[in-house]
Protein backbone atom coordinates (compact mmCIF):
# COMPACT_ATOMS: atom_id res chain seq x y z
CA UNK A 1 0.00 0.00 0.00
CA UNK A 2 2.26 2.83 -1.40
CA UNK A 3 -0.90 4.79 -1.53
CA UNK A 4 -0.82 4.40 2.32
CA UNK A 5 3.02 5.23 3.36
CA UNK A 6 4.20 7.04 0.12
CA UNK A 7 3.06 10.36 2.39
CA UNK A 8 4.89 8.79 5.75
CA UNK A 9 8.04 10.03 4.14
CA UNK A 10 7.72 13.67 4.37
CA UNK A 11 8.31 15.01 7.70
CA UNK A 12 6.00 18.08 7.27
CA UNK A 13 2.97 14.70 6.82
CA UNK A 14 3.88 13.28 10.25
CA UNK A 15 4.47 16.34 11.79
CA UNK A 16 0.71 16.96 10.50
CA UNK A 17 -0.66 13.62 11.22
CA UNK A 18 0.76 14.27 15.42
CA UNK A 19 -1.03 17.34 15.30
CA UNK A 20 -4.00 16.97 14.44
CA UNK A 21 -4.19 13.67 16.98
CA UNK A 22 -3.11 16.07 19.47
CA UNK A 23 -5.33 18.09 18.33
CA UNK A 24 -8.34 15.46 17.29
CA UNK A 25 -8.20 14.15 20.81
CA UNK A 26 -8.65 17.37 23.45
CA UNK A 27 -10.93 18.88 21.27
CA UNK A 28 -12.96 15.50 21.78
CA UNK A 29 -12.71 15.82 25.65
CA UNK A 30 -13.12 18.96 26.17
CA UNK A 31 -16.00 19.08 23.48
CA UNK A 32 -18.03 16.20 25.10
CA UNK A 33 -18.27 17.96 27.98
CA UNK A 34 -19.34 21.87 26.64
CA UNK A 35 -21.87 19.59 24.12
CA UNK A 36 -23.23 18.49 27.72
CA UNK A 37 -22.84 22.02 28.91
CA UNK A 38 -25.27 23.54 26.41
CA UNK A 39 -21.76 25.41 25.24
CA UNK A 40 -21.59 24.56 21.61
CA UNK A 41 -22.50 28.14 20.70
CA UNK A 42 -18.72 29.00 22.90
CA UNK A 43 -16.68 27.37 21.06
CA UNK A 44 -17.62 29.31 17.98
CA UNK A 45 -17.73 33.09 20.14
CA UNK A 46 -14.42 31.42 21.55
CA UNK A 47 -12.37 31.00 18.21
CA UNK A 48 -13.55 33.78 16.84
CA UNK A 49 -12.68 36.34 19.63
CA UNK A 50 -9.11 34.82 19.20
CA UNK A 51 -8.78 36.50 16.04
CA UNK A 52 -7.86 40.13 17.35
CA UNK A 53 -5.15 38.33 19.27
CA UNK A 54 -3.43 36.60 16.58
CA UNK A 55 -3.26 39.56 14.68
CA UNK A 56 -2.39 41.57 17.50
CA UNK A 57 0.62 39.41 18.58
CA UNK A 58 1.39 39.01 14.54
CA UNK A 59 1.41 43.09 14.20
CA UNK A 60 3.92 43.29 17.96
CA UNK A 61 6.04 40.63 16.67
CA UNK A 62 4.65 38.41 19.69
CA UNK A 63 3.99 34.75 19.27
CA UNK A 64 1.14 34.02 18.35
CA UNK A 65 -0.21 31.68 20.88
CA UNK A 66 0.54 34.40 23.55
CA UNK A 67 -2.40 36.98 21.89
CA UNK A 68 -4.51 33.89 20.95
CA UNK A 69 -4.19 33.12 24.50
CA UNK A 70 -5.07 36.38 26.11
CA UNK A 71 -7.53 37.41 24.15
CA UNK A 72 -9.80 33.67 24.55
CA UNK A 73 -9.60 33.52 27.74
CA UNK A 74 -10.12 37.03 28.49
CA UNK A 75 -13.04 36.86 26.50
CA UNK A 76 -14.52 33.77 27.55
CA UNK A 77 -13.90 34.96 31.61
CA UNK A 78 -15.98 38.24 30.16
CA UNK A 79 -18.68 35.97 29.05
CA UNK A 80 -19.04 34.22 32.18
CA UNK A 81 -18.71 37.26 33.97
CA UNK A 82 -21.40 39.25 32.00
CA UNK A 83 -23.84 36.39 32.01
CA UNK A 84 -23.59 36.15 36.14
CA UNK A 85 -23.65 40.04 36.51
CA UNK A 86 -25.57 41.52 34.07
CA UNK A 87 -28.80 38.78 34.25
CA UNK A 88 -28.63 38.50 30.61
CA UNK A 89 -28.93 34.99 28.58
CA UNK A 90 -25.68 33.32 27.97
CA UNK A 91 -26.54 33.23 23.93
CA UNK A 92 -26.78 36.50 24.25
CA UNK A 93 -23.43 38.06 26.16
CA UNK A 94 -21.61 35.40 23.48
CA UNK A 95 -23.42 36.85 20.63
CA UNK A 96 -22.17 40.49 21.52
CA UNK A 97 -18.65 39.56 22.37
CA UNK A 98 -18.20 37.34 19.68
CA UNK A 99 -19.01 39.71 17.14
CA UNK A 100 -17.29 42.40 18.80
CA UNK A 101 -13.90 40.59 19.59
CA UNK A 102 -14.00 39.58 15.99
CA UNK A 103 -14.60 43.17 14.26
CA UNK A 104 -11.81 44.17 16.31
CA UNK A 105 -9.38 41.10 14.94
CA UNK A 106 -10.31 42.41 11.31
CA UNK A 107 -9.76 46.35 11.88
CA UNK A 108 -6.18 45.44 12.83
CA UNK A 109 -5.69 43.39 9.99
CA UNK A 110 -6.96 46.39 7.66
CA UNK A 111 -4.11 48.82 9.88
CA UNK A 112 -1.12 46.51 8.14
CA UNK A 113 -0.36 47.78 4.98
CA UNK A 114 0.72 44.70 3.08
CA UNK A 115 -1.21 41.61 2.51
CA UNK A 116 -0.33 39.18 4.97
CA UNK A 117 -0.77 35.91 3.52
CA UNK A 118 0.04 33.90 6.79
CA UNK A 119 -2.60 35.47 8.88
CA UNK A 120 -5.45 33.63 6.83
CA UNK A 121 -4.02 30.16 7.85
CA UNK A 122 -5.71 31.13 10.84
CA UNK A 123 -8.49 31.78 9.89
CA UNK A 124 -8.80 28.53 7.45
CA UNK A 125 -6.06 26.35 8.79
CA UNK A 126 -2.82 25.12 7.66
CA UNK A 127 -1.78 21.89 9.45
CA UNK A 128 0.43 20.47 6.94
CA UNK A 129 3.08 23.87 7.25
CA UNK A 130 3.17 23.53 10.95
CA UNK A 131 6.75 23.50 12.64
CA UNK A 132 8.51 21.70 14.55
CA UNK A 133 8.88 24.25 17.37
CA UNK A 134 4.81 24.80 16.68
CA UNK A 135 4.17 20.88 17.05
CA UNK A 136 5.85 20.75 20.64
CA UNK A 137 4.06 23.76 21.79
CA UNK A 138 0.64 22.47 20.70
CA UNK A 139 1.75 18.73 22.51
CA UNK A 140 2.74 20.30 25.93
CA UNK A 141 -0.78 22.31 26.17
CA UNK A 142 -2.61 19.70 24.73
CA UNK A 143 -1.15 17.37 27.37
CA UNK A 144 -2.12 19.86 29.87
CA UNK A 145 -5.61 20.32 29.08
CA UNK A 146 -6.13 16.72 29.15
CA UNK A 147 -4.17 16.41 32.36
CA UNK A 148 -6.52 19.33 34.50
CA UNK A 149 -9.21 17.02 32.82
CA UNK A 150 -8.02 14.03 33.84
CA UNK A 151 -8.00 15.31 37.19
CA UNK A 152 -11.02 16.77 37.86
CA UNK A 153 -13.32 14.92 35.31
CA UNK A 154 -15.76 13.79 38.06
CA UNK A 155 -16.42 17.20 39.97
CA UNK A 156 -16.77 18.55 35.95
CA UNK A 157 -19.39 15.71 35.10
CA UNK A 158 -21.09 16.59 38.04
CA UNK A 159 -21.21 20.56 38.29
CA UNK A 160 -22.07 20.04 34.69
CA UNK A 161 -25.13 17.52 35.61
CA UNK A 162 -26.84 19.28 38.58
CA UNK A 163 -24.84 22.23 40.09
CA UNK A 164 -27.43 22.53 42.78
CA UNK A 165 -26.70 19.25 44.30
CA UNK A 166 -22.71 19.97 43.42
CA UNK A 167 -22.56 22.55 45.08
CA UNK A 168 -24.21 21.87 48.02
CA UNK A 169 -22.14 18.87 48.60
CA UNK A 170 -18.78 21.87 48.47
CA UNK A 171 -17.69 22.01 44.75
CA UNK A 172 -16.71 24.61 44.01
CA UNK A 173 -19.16 25.31 40.97
CA UNK A 174 -18.67 28.94 39.81
CA UNK A 175 -14.92 28.18 40.00
CA UNK A 176 -15.11 25.11 37.70
CA UNK A 177 -16.97 26.92 35.48
CA UNK A 178 -14.88 29.64 34.82
CA UNK A 179 -12.09 26.79 34.86
CA UNK A 180 -13.88 24.77 31.98
CA UNK A 181 -14.54 28.19 30.25
CA UNK A 182 -10.66 28.34 30.36
CA UNK A 183 -9.95 24.84 29.04
CA UNK A 184 -12.40 25.70 25.73
CA UNK A 185 -9.86 28.86 25.47
CA UNK A 186 -6.84 26.78 25.59
CA UNK A 187 -8.30 23.87 23.14
CA UNK A 188 -9.23 26.26 20.52
CA UNK A 189 -5.73 28.14 20.58
CA UNK A 190 -3.93 24.99 20.27
CA UNK A 191 -6.23 23.82 17.17
CA UNK A 192 -6.45 27.18 15.26
CA UNK A 193 -2.99 26.35 13.37
CA UNK A 194 -4.45 22.76 12.59
CA UNK A 195 -8.54 23.86 11.24
CA UNK A 196 -8.49 27.66 11.72
CA UNK A 197 -11.08 29.86 13.29
CA UNK A 198 -13.83 28.87 11.15
CA UNK A 199 -13.74 25.08 11.63
CA UNK A 200 -12.85 24.82 14.89
CA UNK A 201 -16.18 24.37 16.26
CA UNK A 202 -16.34 21.42 14.12
CA UNK A 203 -13.87 19.62 16.17
CA UNK A 204 -14.96 20.10 19.50
CA UNK A 205 -18.92 19.39 18.45
CA UNK A 206 -18.88 17.29 15.90
CA UNK A 207 -17.44 14.35 17.87
CA UNK A 208 -18.93 14.67 20.69
CA UNK A 209 -22.45 15.11 18.61
CA UNK A 210 -21.78 12.04 16.80
CA UNK A 211 -21.06 10.05 19.96
CA UNK A 212 -24.24 11.00 21.76
CA UNK A 213 -25.77 9.24 18.74
CA UNK A 214 -24.58 5.79 19.07
CA UNK A 215 -24.31 5.93 23.29
CA UNK A 216 -26.07 7.07 26.35
CA UNK A 217 -23.45 6.53 28.33
CA UNK A 218 -20.62 8.97 29.92
CA UNK A 219 -17.32 6.73 29.84
CA UNK A 220 -18.38 5.87 26.36
CA UNK A 221 -19.54 9.25 25.08
CA UNK A 222 -15.39 10.03 26.07
CA UNK A 223 -14.41 6.90 24.28
CA UNK A 224 -16.22 7.04 20.73
CA UNK A 225 -15.98 10.92 20.69
CA UNK A 226 -11.80 10.36 21.42
CA UNK A 227 -11.55 7.91 18.83
CA UNK A 228 -13.45 10.07 15.97
CA UNK A 229 -11.37 13.28 17.32
CA UNK A 230 -7.99 10.97 16.63
CA UNK A 231 -8.77 8.97 13.27
CA UNK A 232 -11.13 11.37 11.37
CA UNK A 233 -8.09 13.98 11.13
CA UNK A 234 -5.67 11.34 10.22
CA UNK A 235 -8.44 9.91 7.09
CA UNK A 236 -8.71 13.59 6.46
CA UNK A 237 -5.08 14.64 5.91
CA UNK A 238 -4.29 11.02 3.34
CA UNK A 239 -7.61 12.09 1.29
CA UNK A 240 -6.06 16.01 1.08
CA UNK A 241 -2.89 14.44 0.12
CA UNK A 242 -4.53 12.19 -2.51
CA UNK A 243 -6.09 14.81 -3.68
CA UNK A 244 -4.36 17.76 -3.12
CA UNK A 245 -7.37 20.12 -1.31
CA UNK A 246 -7.76 22.11 1.44
CA UNK A 247 -6.63 19.41 4.64
CA UNK A 248 -8.69 21.53 7.54
CA UNK A 249 -12.12 21.16 5.16
CA UNK A 250 -11.09 17.64 4.78
CA UNK A 251 -10.39 16.98 8.57
CA UNK A 252 -13.85 18.57 8.97
CA UNK A 253 -15.67 17.29 6.33
CA UNK A 254 -14.73 13.19 7.54
CA UNK A 255 -15.96 14.12 11.32
CA UNK A 256 -19.19 15.44 9.62
CA UNK A 257 -19.33 12.61 7.07
CA UNK A 258 -19.03 10.10 10.73
CA UNK A 259 -21.90 12.07 12.12
CA UNK A 260 -24.01 11.49 9.40
CA UNK A 261 -23.41 8.13 9.31
CA UNK A 262 -24.11 7.76 13.08
CA UNK A 263 -27.55 9.72 12.16
CA UNK A 264 -28.18 6.46 9.48
CA UNK A 265 -27.04 3.82 11.84
CA UNK A 266 -27.53 4.85 15.17
CA UNK A 267 -29.63 3.00 17.79
CA UNK A 268 -31.79 6.25 18.30
CA UNK A 269 -32.14 7.65 15.31
CA UNK A 270 -30.82 4.61 12.40
CA UNK A 271 -33.34 4.49 9.20
CA UNK A 272 -32.22 0.91 9.41
CA UNK A 273 -33.33 -0.22 12.43
CA UNK A 274 -36.13 1.90 13.25
CA UNK A 275 -38.67 -1.00 12.50
CA UNK A 276 -37.01 -3.29 14.83
CA UNK A 277 -38.97 -2.05 17.67
CA UNK A 278 -40.23 0.74 19.24
CA UNK A 279 -37.38 2.10 21.86
CA UNK A 280 -38.63 2.75 25.46
CA UNK A 281 -40.29 6.07 25.93
CA UNK A 282 -37.50 8.64 26.85
CA UNK A 283 -37.41 12.24 27.03
CA UNK B 1 -25.49 10.44 75.09
CA UNK B 2 -26.42 7.54 77.37
CA UNK B 3 -26.78 4.04 76.93
CA UNK B 4 -30.10 3.52 75.81
CA UNK B 5 -31.28 6.91 74.93
CA UNK B 6 -32.30 8.19 71.38
CA UNK B 7 -29.56 10.48 69.41
CA UNK B 8 -28.27 13.35 71.44
CA UNK B 9 -29.90 15.85 69.84
CA UNK B 10 -28.29 18.74 68.93
CA UNK B 11 -29.26 22.24 67.16
CA UNK B 12 -28.72 21.36 63.18
CA UNK B 13 -30.13 24.53 61.76
CA UNK B 14 -30.15 27.87 63.20
CA UNK B 15 -31.54 30.90 61.33
CA UNK B 16 -31.58 34.08 62.81
CA UNK B 17 -33.54 37.60 61.21
CA UNK B 18 -32.56 36.24 57.66
CA UNK B 19 -33.53 38.13 54.69
CA UNK B 20 -32.38 36.48 51.28
CA UNK B 21 -33.80 36.88 47.66
CA UNK B 22 -32.87 37.10 44.10
CA UNK B 23 -31.27 39.86 42.06
CA UNK B 24 -32.67 43.21 43.94
CA UNK B 25 -36.29 41.48 45.08
CA UNK B 26 -36.45 39.85 48.59
CA UNK B 27 -38.30 36.52 48.66
CA UNK B 28 -37.70 35.94 52.54
CA UNK B 29 -37.06 38.07 55.21
CA UNK B 30 -36.93 38.04 59.19
CA UNK B 31 -36.56 34.51 59.22
CA UNK B 32 -36.11 32.80 62.50
CA UNK B 33 -36.00 29.03 62.74
CA UNK B 34 -34.48 26.51 64.77
CA UNK B 35 -34.11 22.64 64.12
CA UNK B 36 -32.79 19.86 66.09
CA UNK B 37 -31.17 17.10 64.62
CA UNK B 38 -32.77 14.01 64.17
CA UNK B 39 -36.11 16.09 62.53
CA UNK B 40 -38.05 14.99 60.12
CA UNK B 41 -39.31 18.31 58.56
CA UNK B 42 -42.08 19.23 55.82
CA UNK B 43 -42.01 23.04 54.70
CA UNK B 44 -45.32 23.84 53.25
CA UNK B 45 -46.53 27.11 51.43
CA UNK B 46 -47.82 28.38 48.27
CA UNK B 47 -46.06 28.72 45.33
CA UNK B 48 -43.57 31.81 45.48
CA UNK B 49 -43.43 31.72 49.21
CA UNK B 50 -40.18 30.75 49.28
CA UNK B 51 -40.09 27.04 50.02
CA UNK B 52 -36.98 26.71 48.05
CA UNK B 53 -35.61 29.59 48.28
CA UNK B 54 -35.26 28.37 52.32
CA UNK B 55 -33.93 25.23 51.08
CA UNK B 56 -31.03 26.72 48.59
CA UNK B 57 -30.38 29.42 51.72
CA UNK B 58 -29.84 26.12 54.20
CA UNK B 59 -27.96 24.37 51.64
CA UNK B 60 -25.38 27.24 51.31
CA UNK B 61 -26.82 28.34 47.60
CA UNK B 62 -27.68 31.48 48.07
CA UNK B 63 -26.33 33.87 50.26
CA UNK B 64 -28.07 35.43 53.28
CA UNK B 65 -28.71 39.49 52.63
CA UNK B 66 -29.25 39.57 56.32
CA UNK B 67 -28.94 38.03 59.35
CA UNK B 68 -27.52 34.94 60.53
CA UNK B 69 -26.92 31.16 59.32
CA UNK B 70 -26.08 28.24 61.21
CA UNK B 71 -25.68 24.86 59.64
CA UNK B 72 -24.47 21.86 61.55
CA UNK B 73 -22.73 24.33 63.93
CA UNK B 74 -21.19 26.10 61.19
CA UNK B 75 -21.36 29.06 58.46
CA UNK B 76 -23.22 27.48 55.15
CA UNK B 77 -20.41 25.84 53.35
CA UNK B 78 -18.55 24.74 55.97
CA UNK B 79 -19.49 21.40 56.42
CA UNK B 80 -20.79 20.83 52.77
CA UNK B 81 -19.88 17.13 52.16
CA UNK B 82 -22.12 16.78 55.46
CA UNK B 83 -25.28 17.86 53.36
CA UNK B 84 -27.42 16.10 50.99
CA UNK B 85 -29.20 18.46 48.64
CA UNK B 86 -32.00 16.77 45.99
CA UNK B 87 -32.95 19.82 43.40
CA UNK B 88 -37.04 19.70 41.77
CA UNK B 89 -37.50 16.97 39.15
CA UNK B 90 -37.72 19.70 36.28
CA UNK B 91 -34.34 21.37 36.75
CA UNK B 92 -32.43 18.42 35.80
CA UNK B 93 -31.54 17.08 32.40
CA UNK B 94 -33.16 13.48 32.27
CA UNK B 95 -31.26 13.18 28.58
CA UNK B 96 -28.07 13.31 29.89
CA UNK B 97 -25.77 10.29 29.55
CA UNK B 98 -25.72 8.78 32.59
CA UNK B 99 -27.14 5.77 34.14
CA UNK B 100 -29.00 5.45 37.69
CA UNK B 101 -26.03 4.06 39.32
CA UNK B 102 -24.00 6.78 37.73
CA UNK B 103 -26.00 9.51 39.05
CA UNK B 104 -25.52 7.95 42.94
CA UNK B 105 -22.01 7.67 42.31
CA UNK B 106 -21.86 11.58 41.91
CA UNK B 107 -22.90 11.66 45.30
CA UNK B 108 -19.32 9.96 46.57
CA UNK B 109 -17.80 12.57 44.16
CA UNK B 110 -17.48 15.61 47.17
CA UNK B 111 -15.90 13.32 49.97
CA UNK B 112 -13.35 11.56 47.06
CA UNK B 113 -12.27 14.87 45.89
CA UNK B 114 -9.77 15.27 43.12
CA UNK B 115 -7.59 12.94 42.04
CA UNK B 116 -9.16 9.36 43.68
CA UNK B 117 -11.08 7.43 41.90
CA UNK B 118 -14.20 5.30 42.73
CA UNK B 119 -13.21 2.19 45.20
CA UNK B 120 -14.22 -0.65 45.89
CA UNK B 121 -16.50 1.11 48.93
CA UNK B 122 -18.09 3.72 46.98
CA UNK B 123 -19.41 0.98 44.39
CA UNK B 124 -20.76 -0.83 47.73
CA UNK B 125 -21.98 2.13 48.83
CA UNK B 126 -23.84 3.05 45.47
CA UNK B 127 -25.53 -0.39 45.09
CA UNK B 128 -26.21 -0.55 48.66
CA UNK B 129 -27.84 2.91 48.38
CA UNK B 130 -30.13 1.34 45.51
CA UNK B 131 -31.20 -1.27 46.83
CA UNK B 132 -32.54 0.97 50.23
CA UNK B 133 -34.64 2.82 47.38
CA UNK B 134 -35.15 -0.43 45.67
CA UNK B 135 -34.09 0.47 42.62
CA UNK B 136 -30.95 -2.35 42.40
CA UNK B 137 -32.28 -3.75 39.37
CA UNK B 138 -32.10 -0.60 37.56
CA UNK B 139 -28.43 0.68 38.31
CA UNK B 140 -27.66 0.51 34.76
CA UNK B 141 -30.80 1.76 33.31
CA UNK B 142 -30.27 6.09 31.67
CA UNK B 143 -31.64 8.01 33.20
CA UNK B 144 -34.48 9.62 31.08
CA UNK B 145 -35.61 5.60 30.55
CA UNK B 146 -37.05 5.89 34.15
CA UNK B 147 -40.09 6.82 35.58
CA UNK B 148 -41.10 9.83 37.41
CA UNK B 149 -41.05 7.69 40.98
CA UNK B 150 -38.00 6.03 39.59
CA UNK B 151 -36.13 9.03 38.84
CA UNK B 152 -37.04 10.46 42.46
CA UNK B 153 -35.81 7.21 44.29
CA UNK B 154 -32.42 7.49 42.40
CA UNK B 155 -32.01 11.15 43.87
CA UNK B 156 -33.04 9.69 47.45
CA UNK B 157 -29.96 7.12 46.75
CA UNK B 158 -27.30 9.35 45.54
CA UNK B 159 -28.30 11.48 48.71
CA UNK B 160 -28.07 8.08 50.77
CA UNK B 161 -24.62 7.08 49.02
CA UNK B 162 -23.28 10.57 50.57
CA UNK B 163 -23.86 9.85 54.35
CA UNK B 164 -25.03 13.20 55.27
CA UNK B 165 -25.96 14.90 58.39
CA UNK B 166 -28.59 16.91 56.62
CA UNK B 167 -30.66 16.03 53.60
CA UNK B 168 -32.76 18.85 52.03
CA UNK B 169 -35.15 18.03 49.38
CA UNK B 170 -36.86 20.19 46.73
CA UNK B 171 -40.26 18.54 46.22
CA UNK B 172 -38.92 15.26 46.83
CA UNK B 173 -42.41 12.86 46.55
CA UNK B 174 -44.41 15.93 44.23
CA UNK B 175 -46.35 14.02 42.00
CA UNK B 176 -44.66 10.39 42.62
CA UNK B 177 -47.39 7.25 42.74
CA UNK B 178 -48.42 6.62 46.71
CA UNK B 179 -46.15 3.70 46.69
CA UNK B 180 -43.28 5.38 45.77
CA UNK B 181 -43.86 8.25 48.23
CA UNK B 182 -44.41 5.76 51.03
CA UNK B 183 -41.19 4.18 50.09
CA UNK B 184 -39.53 7.49 49.61
CA UNK B 185 -40.84 8.69 53.37
CA UNK B 186 -39.74 5.47 54.93
CA UNK B 187 -35.76 6.11 53.96
CA UNK B 188 -36.43 9.07 55.00
CA UNK B 189 -38.13 8.32 58.82
CA UNK B 190 -35.12 5.68 58.91
CA UNK B 191 -32.41 8.73 58.74
CA UNK B 192 -34.21 10.74 61.17
CA UNK B 193 -34.37 8.48 63.73
CA UNK B 194 -30.59 7.47 62.98
CA UNK B 195 -30.20 11.31 64.23
CA UNK B 196 -30.13 12.79 60.76
CA UNK B 197 -31.67 16.08 59.98
CA UNK B 198 -34.48 15.76 57.05
CA UNK B 199 -36.07 18.89 55.61
CA UNK B 200 -38.19 18.36 52.49
CA UNK B 201 -40.84 21.19 51.25
CA UNK B 202 -44.14 19.63 49.24
CA UNK B 203 -47.14 21.17 47.85
CA UNK B 204 -48.80 18.25 49.20
CA UNK B 205 -50.34 19.28 53.27
CA UNK B 206 -51.84 15.48 53.48
CA UNK B 207 -48.39 13.89 53.09
CA UNK B 208 -46.98 16.59 55.02
CA UNK B 209 -49.35 15.83 57.75
CA UNK B 210 -48.76 12.11 57.30
CA UNK B 211 -45.53 11.89 57.09
CA UNK B 212 -43.33 14.12 58.43
CA UNK B 213 -43.12 14.93 62.65
CA UNK B 214 -42.71 18.66 62.22
CA UNK B 215 -43.84 21.12 59.99
CA UNK B 216 -42.99 24.68 59.06
CA UNK B 217 -45.33 27.18 57.06
CA UNK B 218 -43.65 29.82 55.05
CA UNK B 219 -44.83 32.81 52.78
CA UNK B 220 -42.39 35.25 53.00
CA UNK B 221 -41.34 34.57 56.50
CA UNK B 222 -41.93 31.55 58.67
CA UNK B 223 -45.64 31.76 59.36
CA UNK B 224 -45.58 29.16 61.42
CA UNK B 225 -44.10 26.26 62.89
CA UNK B 226 -44.93 23.30 65.14
CA UNK B 227 -45.84 19.86 64.75
CA UNK B 228 -47.90 17.55 62.41
CA UNK B 229 -51.03 19.23 63.21
CA UNK B 230 -50.73 22.58 62.62
CA UNK B 231 -51.81 22.12 58.62
CA UNK B 232 -54.75 21.60 60.24
CA UNK B 233 -55.43 24.73 62.20
CA UNK B 234 -57.41 26.61 60.34
CA UNK B 235 -55.57 29.93 61.31
CA UNK B 236 -52.17 29.04 60.10
CA UNK B 237 -53.72 27.73 56.75
CA UNK B 238 -55.60 31.02 56.26
CA UNK B 239 -52.03 33.15 57.06
CA UNK B 240 -49.82 30.61 55.01
CA UNK B 241 -52.19 30.46 52.13
CA UNK B 242 -54.33 33.54 51.72
CA UNK B 243 -56.92 33.62 49.54
CA UNK B 244 -55.98 30.13 47.95
CA UNK B 245 -58.01 28.62 50.82
CA UNK B 246 -62.07 27.44 50.11
CA UNK B 247 -64.03 26.97 53.29
CA UNK B 248 -66.42 24.29 53.21
CA UNK B 249 -68.26 24.04 56.32
CA UNK B 250 -65.78 24.73 59.31
CA UNK B 251 -63.17 22.68 57.48
CA UNK B 252 -60.66 24.61 55.01
CA UNK B 253 -60.03 23.12 51.63
CA UNK B 254 -56.90 24.46 49.41
CA UNK B 255 -57.48 24.90 45.92
CA UNK B 256 -55.13 25.56 42.79
CA UNK B 257 -52.06 24.71 44.30
CA UNK B 258 -51.47 21.57 43.41
CA UNK B 259 -48.48 20.74 41.32
CA UNK B 260 -48.74 17.28 39.59
CA UNK B 261 -44.95 17.07 37.61
CA UNK B 262 -44.30 13.29 37.78
CA UNK B 263 -45.14 12.59 33.81
CA UNK B 264 -43.24 15.69 32.93
CA UNK B 265 -40.95 15.37 29.81
CA UNK B 266 -37.74 16.62 29.98
CA UNK B 267 -37.98 19.55 27.49
CA UNK B 268 -40.91 21.34 28.81
CA UNK B 269 -41.04 24.35 30.42
CA UNK B 270 -42.50 24.65 33.85
CA UNK B 271 -43.53 27.80 34.99
CA UNK B 272 -42.64 28.48 38.83
CA UNK B 273 -42.92 31.84 40.36
CA UNK B 274 -40.27 30.42 42.83
CA UNK B 275 -37.93 32.89 40.93
CA UNK B 276 -35.67 29.76 40.47
CA UNK B 277 -36.52 28.82 37.01
CA UNK B 278 -34.13 31.61 35.44
CA UNK B 279 -31.57 30.17 36.76
CA UNK B 280 -32.47 26.42 36.68
CA UNK B 281 -29.41 24.73 34.94
CA UNK B 282 -26.75 27.06 35.61
CA UNK B 283 -26.76 29.16 39.13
Amino acid sequence: MTLLTEPLAYEFFLRALAASAIVGLVCAVVGTYMVLRGLAFMGDALSHAAFPGVVAAYILGAPFYLGATIAAVGTALAIGWITRRGRLRGDTTIGVLFAGMFAFGVFLFSTIPNYVGDLFGFLFGEILGISATDLLALAILGFAVLAIVGLLWKELLYSTFDPLGAGASGLPVAALEYLFLGLIAMTIVISLQAVGIILVVAMLVTPAATAQLVTDRFSRLLLVASAIGIVAPAIGLYISYWTNTASAALIVLVETAAFLGALLLGPRTGLLRRRRRPRDVTV
Amino acid sequence: MTAGSAVASTTSILLGEVAVGYDDRPVLEHVNLTLESGALTAVVGPNGGGKSTLLKLIAGLLKPWSGSVTVLGAAPGVHARSVAYVPQAESVDWSFPVCAADVVMMGRYPRLGPVRRPGPRDHAAVAAALDQVGMGEFARRQIGALSGGQRRRVFLARALASEPQLYLLDEPVTGVDAATQEDLMRVLDIEARAGKTVIASTHDLASAAEHFRSIVAVNRTIVAQGDASLVLDTDVLLRTYGGHLLFVGDRAVLIDDAHHHDEAAGGEIHHHDDADTSQGRRP
